[in-house]
C-alpha cells in the first residue's frame, strides 16, 4: 500500500532520465508569412519582452536603473533625441537656435502635443522639470548637467531657452525625457511620494496600463501619440529573473523578444525552430570592457610595462572565446562606426617576443630561473581585481592569466562583490589592476573618466591617469559644438591614448537581441532597434494576441 | 500554565531588541551605502551633490544616532522607507494593500511555503513510518535513496530539466510566473485551474529537496519508539500491528517533528532567491536579496526583524505545542 505513494516519485524520476522526446513545433502561423520580410501594416496584436528585472521608478530623472529607462522611454518623450547616424533631430521641439558663442539655446516646440490626460503640453513643463531636477530635494543622479545652466526661461508657450556660463557641448542633448514632467499633476508635491513614479503620466508612445510588482509591465499604445498610433496595441515586459528560463519561455512562445547570451545566439538558436519563427539582430553595444592599470603603482607607472601587457594579450582571442565571436576587439574608450571613432590608433597584435624585450628594456628579467620575470629581487605578480557575478568578466581574466604567464608575469584574479569592489578598492585606490567595462553615452564627451582633475575619491579617473594634452583637448571637445573640431580633438586623445595604454581597451560586445518572427519593419542600425518601435507591426492574419475584455 | 506563558513572551522583548541591534549595526558594517545606486561610477554625480544625498537621508550621521531613530519609529510598528529608487514604504512592498491578496509577496511566498510543507509533512510521515517499519528492507532502500537524491539535487538543476519536459517537449504546463497572460480574461474556474498548473512544478521540487529531512526524522523517531517497553506490551497484548503503529507507537513517534515544525515557522516567510528566480515568483527572497545587494537599511531590518520575531514566536508555539502533547512538560511545571 505504501509503496504506491512513493512509486509515483519514482516514476517521474524515471520520466525525467528518458531521453528527451522530439521538440513540437508551435504557433499555427503560415511558415510564407513569418518569413516574408514585410506584410500589410496593421493595428493590434502585443509585443511581450522578456526582462530579468522591474523598474524601480518611472520618473526617469529619479531613476538610475536601466529597466527603468527603458520602459520609461516608451512613455515620455524629449526634446531632442539622436537618429540613427548619431545626429541630433527634434523631437518635442521642433526645431531650436544656438547662438554664435554656443551660450544660449533656444527650442521651438511642437504645437498640440498632448499629455495622456489630455492636457496640452508646453514651455511651462519643461521648466518645471527643469527646476525639479536642480532642487536640492530631488534625488536624481543626472543633476549635472543642468547645474550648468546659468538662466532658463519661458519665452511663449511653444518656446523655451537657456543660457550657459559657458560653451557646453553635451549641453543640447542633454534635453531629453530627464526634464520633460506634467507641471499640472505634479506642482507643489513631493515629486518621490508621487503616484507618477508607478503610475506615470506621459505623452510617448506608450501609456502604463497595468504594473503587478515583480511580474509584469502592460504598456499600451497611446492611440493620439504625436507622430501617429503606434501599430502594436500592447507591449508588455514580462519579469523572468533567470536567463535560462526566459529562454525556455521563449521556445514555448510566451515571450517574444529577449536579448541572447553568446551561447544562445550562436549554438542554442542556431535551429530551424528558431530560423522559422525567430529573428535574431545583432549590432555594437555602447559599451566597453577594459583592463585598468593603477598608474600610480610603481610598475605600471613605466609605458613600456604596460606596453608589453598589451603585446602579451590577444584580443581575438578573448572576443572568440568568452563571447563566441560576438564583439570586436577594442581600440579605444568609443564604438567603432560612430563619429568620434578612430580607426588609424597604434594597434598591438598579439606578440609575446615584444612584450618581453619591452619588459626587459623596463629591467623585468627573469634572473633566478623560476619562469616569473623580476627586479629588484622582486617576482613581477599582481592581481587583477573585477567584479563578482559577471562570468564574461571573469573568463576573460582567466584568458589573460593564461597569456601573461606565458611571458612571465604571474596574474592572481580576484572577483569581490560590487558594493565593497567600489568602496573598498577602487575609491580607496587600492588596486593593481581591473577588469571593467564602461557603457559609452551617446555623446563623445569623456571628461570624467580621463581628466587629471577627477582623480578624487569616488571620482571616475580611478586609475589617476595624467596627460596635460589629453586635459586640454577634453576642455577643447566640450567646449565647441563644430562636430569638425570636436572631432579632431577626440580623434588625437585615442592616439595619445593608444600609444600610452593606461587602458588596454579589450572588446566592444554585440548587443544580441532574438524577436519573434511575426513582428516587422525592424531595421537595426547603429543605435539598436528599438529607436522605431511604434512602427513595428504585425500583419493581421499573423497577429497572436487579442484584447482580452 | 498562563504566568509561564506570560514570562515566556516578557522574556521575547529583551531578545528581539537584542537581535534588531546587532543586525542594524552588522548591516552598517558591510561597505556601501544605499546611495550608491544612484551615485557610484556615476560620471554625472558631484561630490557635493552626493553628501546632499547622504544628507537628506540621514546617512551622514552616527550609527547608533540612526539606530535610534530607527527605534523610534519602529515602536510605532512603522518600518520607514525603502532606500531603493521608488522610496516606497517598506510595508508597501513587503504587503502592497493596493494589490490584491494574491499579488502580495509575504503573502506569495507565505503560501507557497505552506503549501509545500503540508506536501512534505503529507508524503514524508507516511513514508518516514513504513520505512520505520520495514526497515533495512528493499523498500526501506529504496525510499532513503530517493528522499536523499532529491536532498542531493541541485534545485535549480532539477526545475531546469522539468521544466524542459514538461514545458518545452509536452507543452503540458506552464513554467515560468504564477498566471498566464490571458488570466483576466479567464472565468474563475479557468483562474483557479490557471493558478495551479503554475504551481504545480515549483511545488513538486520544492516538496521533492524537502522530504529528506523530516521523513528521516520520522523514520528515526520512529525507530526509538517501537523499541519501548510499551509497544512490547502492546504487541504482547495481542494488538493487531496496525494499531500497535498507529495508535501507541505514532503520537509519541510525532514529539520531535513538533520541534521542527516550529522551527519552520520563520522559514514560511524566507524565500529562496534561486527557487524563486528559476520560477519567476516575485517573493520575499528575491526582495530580500536585492535588499541586501543595494544596503536598503531598511527594507533589510523589516524583514530581519519579522523573521526574528517569527523565529521566537515559532519557538514558544513549538514549547506550547509540547504541552498539550506530553503530559509529563505540562505536571512537570
Amino acid at each position: 500500500m505504501r509503496i504506491a505513494s512513493s512509486s509515483t516519485i519514482i516514476i517521474l524520476i524515471l520520466m525525467l532520465l528518458t531521453p528527451a522526446c522530439k521538440q513540437k513545433v508551435k504557433g499555427s502561423e503560415t511558415e510564407a508569412d513569418l518569413k516574408a520580410e514585410n506584410g500589410q501594416p496593421a493595428y493590434g496584436d502585443a509585443l511581450v519582452e522578456g526582462v530579468i528585472g522591474e523598474p524601480s521608478n518611472l520618473i526617469p530623472m529619479l531613476a538610475s536603473d536601466s529597466a527603468s529607462h527603458n520602459v520609461a522611454n516608451h512613455i515620455f518623450n524629449g526634446l531632442v533625441k539622436y537618429d540613427t547616424d548619431l545626429s541630433v533631430i527634434g523631437d518635442l521641439a521642433e526645431s531650436w537656435d544656438i547662438s554664435k558663442d554656443g551660450l544660449v539655446i533656444t527650442f521651438h516646440l511642437r504645437k498640440g502635443v498632448k499629455w495622456t490626460d489630455g492636457v496640452e503640453f508646453t514651455a511651462d513643463d519643461v521648466m518645471f522639470g527643469y527646476k525639479t531636477i536642480i532642487d536640492e530635494k530631488t534625488p536624481s543622479a543626472y543633476k549635472e548637467d543642468f547645474l550648468q545652466v546659468k538662466k532658463a526661461e519661458v519665452l511663449d508657450k511653444y518656446t523655451f531657452r537657456v543660457t550657459y556660463e559657458k560653451p557646453f557641448a553635451p549641453a543640447l542633448t542633454s534635453w531629453t525625457s530627464l526634464v520633460i514632467l506634467p507641471k499640472h499633476l505634479l506642482e507643489g508635491k513631493d515629486i518621490t511620494k508621487s503616484d507618477l513614479v508607478r503610475s506615470p503620466v506621459g505623452l510617448g508612445p506608450y501609456k502604463l496600463a497595468k504594473w503587478v510588482s515583480g511580474q509584469e509591465l502592460v504598456l499600451e499604445s497611446n492611440k493620439d501619440y504625436f507622430e501617429g498610433r503606434p501599430y502594436i496595441d500592447r507591449y508588455i515586459y514580462k519579469v523572468i529573473p533567470d536567463p535560462a528560463t526566459m529562454f525556455l519561455v521563449l521556445k514555448t512562445g510566451d515571450v517574444d523578444m529577449m536579448g541572447l547570451t553568446p551561447i544562445q545566439y550562436t549554438k542554442q538558436t542556431d535551429n530551424t525552430f528558431f530560423k522559422n519563427n525567430f529573428r535574431k539582430y545583432r549590432y555594437p553595444a555602447f559599451s566597453y570592457t577594459h583592463l585598468a592599470f593603477n598608474q600610480k603603482h610603481p610598475w605600471f607607472s613605466d609605458k613600456r610595462v604596460r606596453q608589453a601587457m598589451s603585446y602579451a594579450i590577444d584580443k581575438n582571442e578573448i572576443v572568440d572565446v568568452v563571447l563566441f565571436g560576438l564583439g570586436s576587439p577594442a581600440t579605444g574608450p568609443y564604438v567603432p562606426n560612430t563619429w568620434p571613432y578612430n580607426p588609424n590608433v597604434k594597434r598591438y597584435e598579439y606578440n609575446p617576443e615584444k612584450a618581453k624585450e619591452l619588459l626587459k628594456e623596463a629591467g623585468w628579467q627573469d634572473r633566478d630561473g623560476d619562469g616569473i620575470l623580476d627586479k629588484d629581487s622582486k617576482p613581477f605578480s599582481f592581481t587583477i581585481l573585477t567584479n563578482a557575478g559577471n562570468s564574461l568578466r571573469k573568463n576573460t581574466a582567466t584568458i589573460i592569466q593564461s597569456r601573461l604567464e606565458k611571458i612571465g608575469v604571474k596574474v592572481e584574479i580576484r572577483t569581490v562583490e560590487w558594493s565593497t569592489f567600489v568602496n573598498q578598492f577602487i575609491d580607496k585606490k587600492r588596486f593593481e589592476a581591473v577588469l571593467l567595462g564602461w557603457s559609452i553615452g551617446l555623446d563623445a564627451d569623456q571628461y570624467d573618466i580621463w581628466h587629471s582633475s577627477k582623480t578624487k575619491e569616488k571620482e571616475l579617473n580611478f586609475i589617476s591617469y595624467n596627460n596635460p594634452e589629453v586635459d586640454q583637448l577634453l576642455e577643447k571637445g566640450r567646449r565647441t559644438f563644430a562636430i569638425e573640431e570636436r572631432k579632431k580633438a577626440y580623434f588625437r586623445i585615442q592616439e595619445i591614448l593608444a600609444d600610452e595604454v593606461p587602458y588596454i581597451f579589450l572588446y566592444v560586445p554585440d548587443a544580441t537581441p532574438i524577436v519573434h518572427a511575426r513582428i516587422k519593419n525592424i531595421k537595426p542600425t547603429a543605435i539598436g532597434i528599438s529607436y522605431n518601435m511604434p512602427k513595428w507591426y504585425v500583419p493581421k492574419p499573423l497577429q497572436r494576441h487579442t484584447m482580452g475584455q | 500554565m498562563f504566568k509561564y506563558l506570560a514570562k515566556r513572551f516578557l522574556e521575547m522583548i529583551p531578545t528581539l531588541f537584542g537581535i534588531t541591534l546587532i543586525s542594524f549595526f552588522i548591516i552598517h558594517l558591510a561597505p556601501g551605502k544605499p546611495t550608491d545606486a544612484l551615485s557610484e561610477m556615476n560620471p554625472k554625480m558631484t561630490p557635493e551633490a552626493r553628501e546632499r544625498l547622504e544628507k537628506l537621508y540621514n546617512l551622514d550621521k552616527p550609527v547608533i544616532v540612526q539606530y535610534g531613530m530607527w527605534l523610534k519609529r519602529i515602536v510605532r510598528l512603522d518600518f520607514g522607507e525603502s532606500f531603493s529608487m521608488d522610496r516606497r514604504p517598506v510595508m508597501q512592498k513587503i504587503w502592497d494593500t493596493k494589490q490584491p491578496l494574491l499579488e502580495r509577496r509575504l503573502f506569495i511566498t507565505f503560501m507557497l511555503n505552506l503549501i509545500a510543507m503540508i506536501i512534505i509533512l503529507m508524503i514524508a510521515i507516511p513514508v518516514g513510518i513504513s520505512s520505520a517499519t520495514h526497515q533495512n528492507t528493499l523498500y526501506d532502500k529504496i525510499t532513503t535513496t530517493t528522499v536523499f537524491l532529491g536532498f542531493a539535487m541541485p534545485s535549480f538543476w532539477l526545475a531546469l530539466l522539468l521544466m524542459m519536459l514538461f514545458g518545452v517537449y509536452l507543452d503540458w504546463l506552464p513554467i515560468s510566473g504564477l498566471k498566464s497572460m490571458s488570466y483576466d480574461s479567464l472565468s474563475v474556474g479557468g483562474k483557479i485551474l490557471d493558478r495551479l498548473k503554475h504551481l504545480v512544478l515549483p511545488m513538486f521540487v520544492a516538496a521533492f529537496g524537502g522530504l529528506a529531512a523530516d521523513s528521516r526524522y520520522m523514520r528515526s523517531s520512529m525507530l526509538e519508539v517501537v523499541r519501548q517497553d510499551y509497544v512490547t506490551v502492546a504487541r504482547a497484548k495481542g494488538l493487531p500491528e496496525k494499531t500497535v503503529i498507529y495508535r501507541h507507537a505514532f503520537r509519541n513517534a510525532l514529539l520531535p517533528l513538533i520541534t521542527l515544525a516550529g522551527l519552520s515557522v520563520p522559514g514560511l516567510i524566507g524565500g529562496s532567491v534561486i527557487f524563486e528566480n528559476i520560477f519567476g515568483i516575485p517573493g520575499m527572497g528575491q526582495l530580500f536579496f536585492n535588499g541586501v545587494m543595494t544596503r536598503d537599511y531598511s527594507l533589510i531590518m523589516a524583514i530581519l526583524t519579522i523573521g526574528a520575531f517569527l523565529t521566537l514566536i515559532g519557538n514558544l508555539l513549538a514549547d506550547i505545542g509540547y504541552m498539550f502533547a506530553d503530559p509529563r512538560i505540562r505536571t512537570g511545571r
